[in-house]
């Protein structure tokens, strides 16, 4: 039973409470049950619930389900702690083995073991791919029951925001942030603490804070699994923002192709509500702050973010010129902060740990923390976090372990329709904000799409001007009509019936579509071209001759 | 394509969803109208005008949200939604094979509902399940690491004869 949390104190002592009640020395089986779903955890899961309870190891041994753990390539994936394993490809009937030999004797099923380069790792903190990332918005991606706030509780969740709410005054909450350099994790790498302090500043009786959760670009899916698999971080970092810019009501816009995240997400608010963590006078501090979800219809454009507010308004997600800028004039035309769920998702750690520690993690243009999500021709596949600056050699070779068969890198696609590509030249850049801009990409959302020699780049590119041309919402002619004539361009070279001309064209095409489009979506379209033109002219001049 | 007729619907479960989120709220459209469509399975245009009519928005607006959206559809679907994913991990994977033979399986594209009302064929632009590219859903389920071959014993475990 949740009961209303009345004070810090209270907040202090359900912590001391869980931590009591939850014996240290239970073996805990933590399952991933948000992707790994796909390809049969629940039922793993069953089986580990059923055999507990028959073996009547209650005592003993928690089966958790939990979010995402990373290394989806070897989905369904678990880890038994102690002795601190981590399996992967578990299936049903090996699932009183695990229980009779990890769970009650420590000892290793080699065959569920990480391989790599012929040898077996059978703990996570030896595998590579866990121990080269720093984990601060997936701390408790993977080891805590998304469906549970009292777990998060019971790891210090919910006191960043008792900070702020007690300690800081606003301005105090914005000027950490500020320092922290923390950029928008969404794509364009605003500086937050900024975006805050200007709708802090804007004049209005009602503002609105909206977590933009529209994740469509496709390739990337560490939203997805933030608020699959930790959607308290969300809510948390909402309630620190709503403090800061003065909010008392926010919104939550989701995909509805995310029905687990949706479902968590619900679950959380709930909960939230229950604890007096939503709601009037939180934790009797006379703060009030409540949440709504909205859920997306299936619009790529909904993502910018005047779009966004024309959806969550009940219209046609069209973007609208700026200014004025949401900070002044959003949602029903009152002052409206956005923000992304990853940027959001870090705004907890910041305020506890604060600004200097968090600094300390990353560059000068990019601090903190990135999730990449790793996907295409790739061994690990799976979400990775790491701080801004590590190379992209030691993300696709170190962590993800390498392309798959004997093929050859031939180069990543960062920032999805919107980026650009990645060649193999650049592979030891340091990633941030500014050093991917200059090689033509950028950082975007951080899907990561490895290509290998037989990707062919140039149907790469139509393949991504095909996804903008079918999402471009219509509303300016750059966009709607440059994405089109792009588009034919490329089918007609890809099917081996291109001009000489047509490369000078697209150019000429990708230049006015990029400076006369009205929205994000429409201004960043040509980076693929480009940038495929820009490194892969050879494959281009392949199907010219 | 087959048209039903629409005529006879029973129209009070849309009276029912649109009290529930209160009539004078526009920014509820949205939300009322997924709903409409999960009740049933399609947007009808007699459920639309009376959406129209109960919150007293104009038809026009309504279908210009409708439109809007591909989330929306305004013909009757299939028993299943097969949703193939074409995002660009399931792209560089190879989905565009896999696509086409569930495509001539089908005897539909994209879009399309099979003449028996058993499949409808979705494709759809990342579900966020790059690890098991290329990959599809039908109805809630996910499957994963498809080919040619696999995929037609999936689509068919599923066809009327089967279930």
């Amino acid at each position: 039973m949740l009961k209303s949390l009345k004070s810090y104190d209270d907040l202090v002592s359900m912590r001391k409470s869980y931590d009591k009640k939850h014996k240290q020395d239970l073996v805990k089986v933590s399952i991933c049950m948000t992707g790994c779903r796909a390809l049969g955890a629940e039922e793993v899961y069953d089986e580990f619930r059923k055999q507990v309870k028959k073996q009547k190891l209650q005592d003993k041994v928690e089966v958790i389900e939990t979010g995402c753990q990373g290394l989806c390539a070897r989905a369904p994936v678990m880890t038994i702690d102690p002795p601190g394993v981590f399996y992967g490809r578990v299936t049903v009937d090996i699932v009183p083995d695990i229980i009779s030999s990890t769970v009650l004797k420590g000892e290793v099923i080699n065959k569920l073991c990480y391989a790599a380069a012929g040898k077996k790792i059978p703990y996570l903190k030896d595998i590579p791919f866990y121990s080269k990332q720093k984990k601060i918005v997936l701390r408790n991606c993977g080891i805590v029951d998304p469906k549970n706030i009292e777990q998060y509780i019971a790891r210090k969740g919910y006191t960043a925001f008792a900070k702020a709410l007690f300690d800081l005054e606003p301005e105090g909450i914005i000027k950490e942030i500020t320092k922290s350099g923390l950029r928008g994790r969404g794509g364009a790498g605003f500086p937050t603490g900024l975006k805050w302090e200007f709708c802090r500043k804007a004049k209005g009786d009602i503002k609105y804070l909206i977590c933009n959760a529209d994740e469509g670009d496709p390739g990337a899916f560490m939203d997805r699994a933030v608020l699959e698999g930790d959607p308290h971080a969300v809510i948390e970092g909402m309630l620190i923002a709503a403090r800061a810019i003065g909010s008392e009501k926010g919104f939550i816009y989701v995909r509805a192709e995310y029905p687990i995240a949706v479902e968590h997400l619900k679950n959380a608010i709930a909960q939230a509500r229950k604890l007096n963590l939503l709601g009037n006078n939180i934790l009797g501090s006379g703060f009030n702050f409540d949440l709504e979800i909205k859920m997306g219809a299936g619009a790529f454009v909904c993502g910018e973010e005047t779009a966004l507010i024309a959806s969550i308004e009940g219209k046609r997600g069209m973007p609208r010129p700026r200014p004025p800028f949401p900070a002044n004039s959003g949602l029903w035309g009152k002052p409206t902060n956005i923000n992304n769920v990853e940027t959001l998702a870090n705004i907890p750690t910041i305020i506890s740990e604060g600004s200097e520690w968090y600094k300390q993690l990353g560059t000068k243009n990019g601090t903190g923390t990135k999730i990449f999500a790793l996907a295409g021709k790739v061994k690990n596949t799976g979400l990775v976090e790491v701080p801004m600056g590590t190379t992209l050699r030691e993300i696709i070779f170190d962590i993800g372990g390498g392309i798959p068969g004997r093929r050859e890198f031939k180069a990543a696609q960062m920032g999805g329709p919107s980026g650009g590509c990645v060649p193999a030249e650049h592979l030891d850049l340091p990633i941030d904000y500014e050093t991917v801009k200059e090689v033509g990409a950028i950082m975007g959302s951080g899907g990561l799409i490895v290509m290998d020699s037989d990707t062919s780049m140039v149907d790469i590119s139509r393949y991504f001007m095909e996804f903008v041309q079918e999402e471009s919402c219509g509303k300016c002619v750059p966009c709607r009509v440059g994405t089109k004539k792009m588009l034919d361009i490329l089918t007609r070279i890809t099917e081996g019936n291109g001009c000489r001309s047509d490369i000078e064209d697209l150019k000429e095409m990708a230049d006015v579509t990029k400076t006369a489009s009205l929205c994000g979506l429409g201004q960043t379209a040509p980076n693929p071209v480009l940038s495929t033109i820009r490194y892969f002219m050879n494959e281009y001049e392949d199907l010219l001759k | 394509m087959k048209t039903i007729d629409t005529h006879d619907i029973d129209l009070r479960p849309v009276s029912k969803i649109v009290s529930e989120y209160g009539s004078g709220q526009d920014s509820n459209l949205i939300a009322i109208l997924q709903q409409t469509q999960d009740e049933y399975g399609y947007l009808p245009k007699q459920a639309l005008k009376e959406v129209s009519r109960l919150m007293d928005v104009p038809l026009t607006r309504i279908f210009g949200i409708v439109t809007f959206y591909s989330q929306f559809t305004l013909v009757p679907r299939g028993r299943h939604a097969i949703k193939i994913c074409t995002g660009t991990a399931c792209h560089v994977k190879g989905v565009n094979e896999v696509k086409q033979k569930v495509k001539d399986q089908l005897n539909v594209v994209e879009g399309e509902t099979t003449a028996d009302y058993q499949f409808t064929l979705e494709t759809v632009a990342c579900i966020g399940t790059c690890f098991l590219a290329p990959v599809m859903m039908v109805d809630d389920r996910y499957y994963g690491k498809l080919t040619t071959d696999t995929v037609t014993d999936i689509v068919d475990g599923y066809s009327d004869d089967n279930t």
